[in-house]
């Protein structure tokens, strides 16, 4: 049988639409020694190294190789995982496999992006089929339109809910020094009036019908670290180590044309295995605080339904009655999510380690002001792929 | 550490140019290794892919092919590097107590890519791509400069690929069998001093498969397993002029550690097949060094002995070895599949007799940077 494991270190650079100041090896060595410095560790503890990102956006072929000198895989084990927009998690499954193995007990998980070198988007379109599919994609904007305005059409949600879920991203983000973007304009304002501004505003330009500007996650550059450590090991490195309670995915879909765009049944299926694994009911009531993966604002409506927080065309709802604010029952994204920072390698990797300082009550400003036993985290990439992974304060029996 | 065993693999033959699309590759992989365990899709619990954006021209690749490796409502994930570090990790995934067996699939067509830019990109973007610097020109840096340490010749280094080529006339799936001479391989054209196209693998299709599963994942599945009794992986420092191009220190390092979770004292006695990574000639003599099968400075000693040829004491490379066959990413996991058919008694005209104990090898990055090792047994 498999070891228990735990997040005892998780670092992060300052995520920045531009960060000419490094390299990328650069970049991921700031990211590394955050971690190690968290996990009061040194890179001499570390027994294996697991890295990800998008090869496409850098055009580094064998990043793993590559970062070698700024990972500390120099004379250590290392490989690379990568599936896209979920990378991150990937990388922290892969960290989590590696310790859960029992073949090591200190493991590095790196996941990071410089996408002020990329073309975003000439890069994913790429993700699709050559033939069928590359010639018609217009891009992870117009994919996530489509799939808003079915989502719209289906329940008779508005632009004003979709706003909604903005909103709460970006001011969440105002607590988070490390987040990219910091729209300081909306503070002290309510969310209702900073809604009617977005959907009613010129300046907020309109990318692909229901997305405007402010419904997109920006292109960051960034790194992030997460240390994994074994039981009787983790409980040494931290005094409340994060552990890993279960984790899933499920990446059904090859072909765009495939995919159920009235359900998120990837998020669903993989979000469903967890709960089975951590015995989880009601995820409302008892799972405490959310960092998921929310590349535009829709997402934070349907896509909660597709957990299980709430039924069918229930999104906009728990949205509004502000169940998913700082001080709600349920607080989704505290770190201001990936509307508020996205360096994509790094993305969903950032979201297990928020998650695991919101376990370990090391969340400084963005901690949520209630007890975390459960912290839950998700990655979302490639054809309606969905990674999901449960954290706990409680050792999983 | 629980055991855990090889109990199905799969090949592809490989060739220069082959029509199938990457998903059929993987389809024909897959289902081989599948009914060579003796199983259906429904046994595996979870999957684990192999491939690389660069080399298939598609920003996660891994998408085009994983309907064919049967993921749907399965775990998966894909490693981005040699098929031994997928066959790794989809180790770690059956060891990790959530999954019992693991499907691991990997691809490659060469004849869609362009390799001496693909390879270009391994390297600094600003200081050396710029120079044409690719796998062979840098692995041409890394022969003189084996040459120069053990005072060897371009003829000892051609021996290898003598031997190998022959060799890979046993193997059915082999892209290049061929019975040729020293003098041949020096008349060959050259390509990056010292490297002659006899020298080099070839560019090749294929793919290939293999199922793992934990002692108790392996009752599903009719084929005995054979069991992986050790592994290793290190990595090197990345940037050329940082290494001792000549020295096999990382190598040391992985087989060192496979070695002792294999209980291996003596790899020259202990092993009685091997499958290592001969992207070029040199590297079969250079990574000897690095298993421990020859000391120091003596890996091209040791190829002369004629101890590593089929009829050896320690036959390296029976298959053909990569310089036959260079599906890149594929190719350390072709490693792993011909040594679990050593294993087995099942490798056909290439068998080694009463092969009990067999090591194949992987690398990742320029010059054997990333090494990964595997000790199977049966």
């Amino acid at each position: 049988m498999g070891k228990k494991v735990a997040i005892v270190g998780f670092g992060q650079t300052y995520q920045r639409s531009s960060r000419k100041d490094v390299n990328g090896v650069e970049l991921i060595n700031e990211a590394v020694r955050a971690a190690l410095e968290d996990a009061e560790l040194t890179i001499n503890d570390i027994d294996a190294i697991v890295i990800g990102n998008m090869d496409h956006f850098e055009g580094v072929n064998y990043v793993d190789c590559w970062s070698a000198e700024g990972s500390g895989a120099v004379m250590k084990p290392i490989f690379k995982v990568t599936t896209g927009g979920t990378t991150g998690t990937t990388v922290a499954m892969c960290g989590y496999y590696h310790v859960a193995s029992g073949m090591f007990d200190r493991v590095l998980a790196i996941g990071w992006e410089k996408n002020s070198e990329s073309d975003t988007t000439g890069a994913i379109v790429t993700a699709f089929h050559p033939v069928w599919e590359r010639t018609r994609f217009g891009g992870a904007i117009a994919g996530l339109a489509v799939e808003a305005s079915k989502y719209m059409h289906n329940y008779g949600v508005t632009e004003r809910d979709g706003a909604r879920v903005a909103v709460r991203e970006r001011l969440h983000a105002l607590n988070n020094p490390y987040s990219q973007l910091h729209q300081d304009w909306m503070k002290g304002m309510e969310p209702e009036q900073i809604v009617d501004l977005l959907v009613t505003s010129e300046q907020n330009q309109m990318l692909a019908y229901p997305l405007r500007m402010s419904d997109m996650c920006p292109r960051t550059d960034g790194a992030a670290a997460v240390v994994f450590a074994s039981e009787g090991v983790a409980e040494k490195i931290a005094p409340t180590p994060a552990w890993v309670i279960s984790t899933h995915n499920r990446h059904n879909y090859v072909f765009l044309g495939d995919i159920n765009w009235d359900r998120n049944d990837t998020l669903e299926a993989a979000a469903k295995k967890v709960f089975e694994d951590a015995g989880i009911k009601e995820p409302l009531k008892e799972i405490d605080v959310c960092e998921l993966y929310l590349p535009y604002s829709y997402a934070g409506l349907k896509w909660m339904e597709s957990i299980g927080f709430c039924g069918p065309g229930e999104g906009p709802k728990l949205v509004w009655d502000g169940v998913t604010d700082m001080d709600g029952e349920l607080p989704v994204n505290p770190s201001g999510g990936v509307m508020s920072s996205n360096p994509i390698g790094a993305t969903a990797i950032l979201r297990v380690g928020e998650g695991a300082l919101q376990v370990m009550g090391k969340a400084g400003d963005r901690q949520v002001p209630k007890d975390v036993n459960y912290s839950l985290c998700t990655g979302f990439g490639g054809c309606n792929w969905a990674d999901v992974m449960l954290l706990g304060k409680k050792k999983p029996s | 550490m629980e055991k855990v065993a090889i109990v199905g693999v799969g090949q592809t033959t490989y060739e220069r140019r082959k029509e199938d699309t990457f998903d059929e590759l993987v389809f024909e992989a897959a289902t081989k290794a599948l009914a060579d365990a003796g199983g259906g899709i429904g046994d595996i619990d979870n999957i684990v892919t192999v491939s690389n954006d660069f080399w298939d021209g598609r920003t996660i690749s891994s998408m085009g092919i994983q309907d064919a490796a049967g993921s749907w409502d399965k775990d998966i994930s894909t490693v981005e590097g040699d098929g031994t570090f997928g066959v790794l990790y989809g180790m770690m995934r059956a060891l990790s107590g959530s999954f019992e067996t693991t499907l691991v699939v990997s691809h490659m067509k060469g004849s869609e890519a362009v390799m001496n830019l693909i390879t270009n990109a391994i390297f600094d973007p600003i200081f050396q791509r710029s120079l044409g610097i690719d796998a062979t020109s840098s692995a041409a840096l890394q022969a003189r400069l084996y040459m120069e340490k053990i005072k060897a010749s371009q003829e000892d280094f051609a021996l290898a690929s003598v031997k190998n080529h022959k060799n890979a006339m046993n193997n059915p799936n082999a892209q290049l069998p061929m019975d040729i001479s020293v003098d041949d391989v020096m008349k060959s054209k050259m390509l990056a001093d010292p490297l002659k196209m006899l020298d080099c693998s070839p560019i090749s299709d294929g793919a290939a498969a293999v199922v793992i599963a934990t002692e108790k994942g392996a009752k599903r599945f009719k084929k005995s397993p054979v069991w992986i009794k050790g592994v290793g992986h290190v990595s090197d420092a990345y940037t050329l002029g940082y290494r001792d191009l000549a020295s096999t220190r990382a190598l040391d390092a992985a087989a060192s550690k496979a070695y002792k979770m294999a209980g291996i004292k003596d790899p020259m006695k202990d092993l009685d097949v091997v499958e290592l990574y001969d992207a070029y000639s040199y590297m079969e003599p250079l990574w000897y060094e690095g298993l421990g099968l020859a000391k120091e400075k003596k890996g091209v000693e040791l190829l002369k002995s004629g101890a590593t040829a089929m009829d050896g004491d320690l036959p390296v490379n029976p298959s053909g070895g990569v310089i036959s066959a260079h599906p890149v990413l594929v190719a350390g996991m072709t490693r792993v599949v011909e040594g679990v058919l050593q294993l087995r008694g099942e490798a056909e005209k290439r068998q080694v007799k009463g092969a009990k104990t067999a090591l194949a090898h992987g690398i990742n990055g320029a010059c054997g940077q990333s090494h990964c090792v595997f000790v199977m047994g049966v």
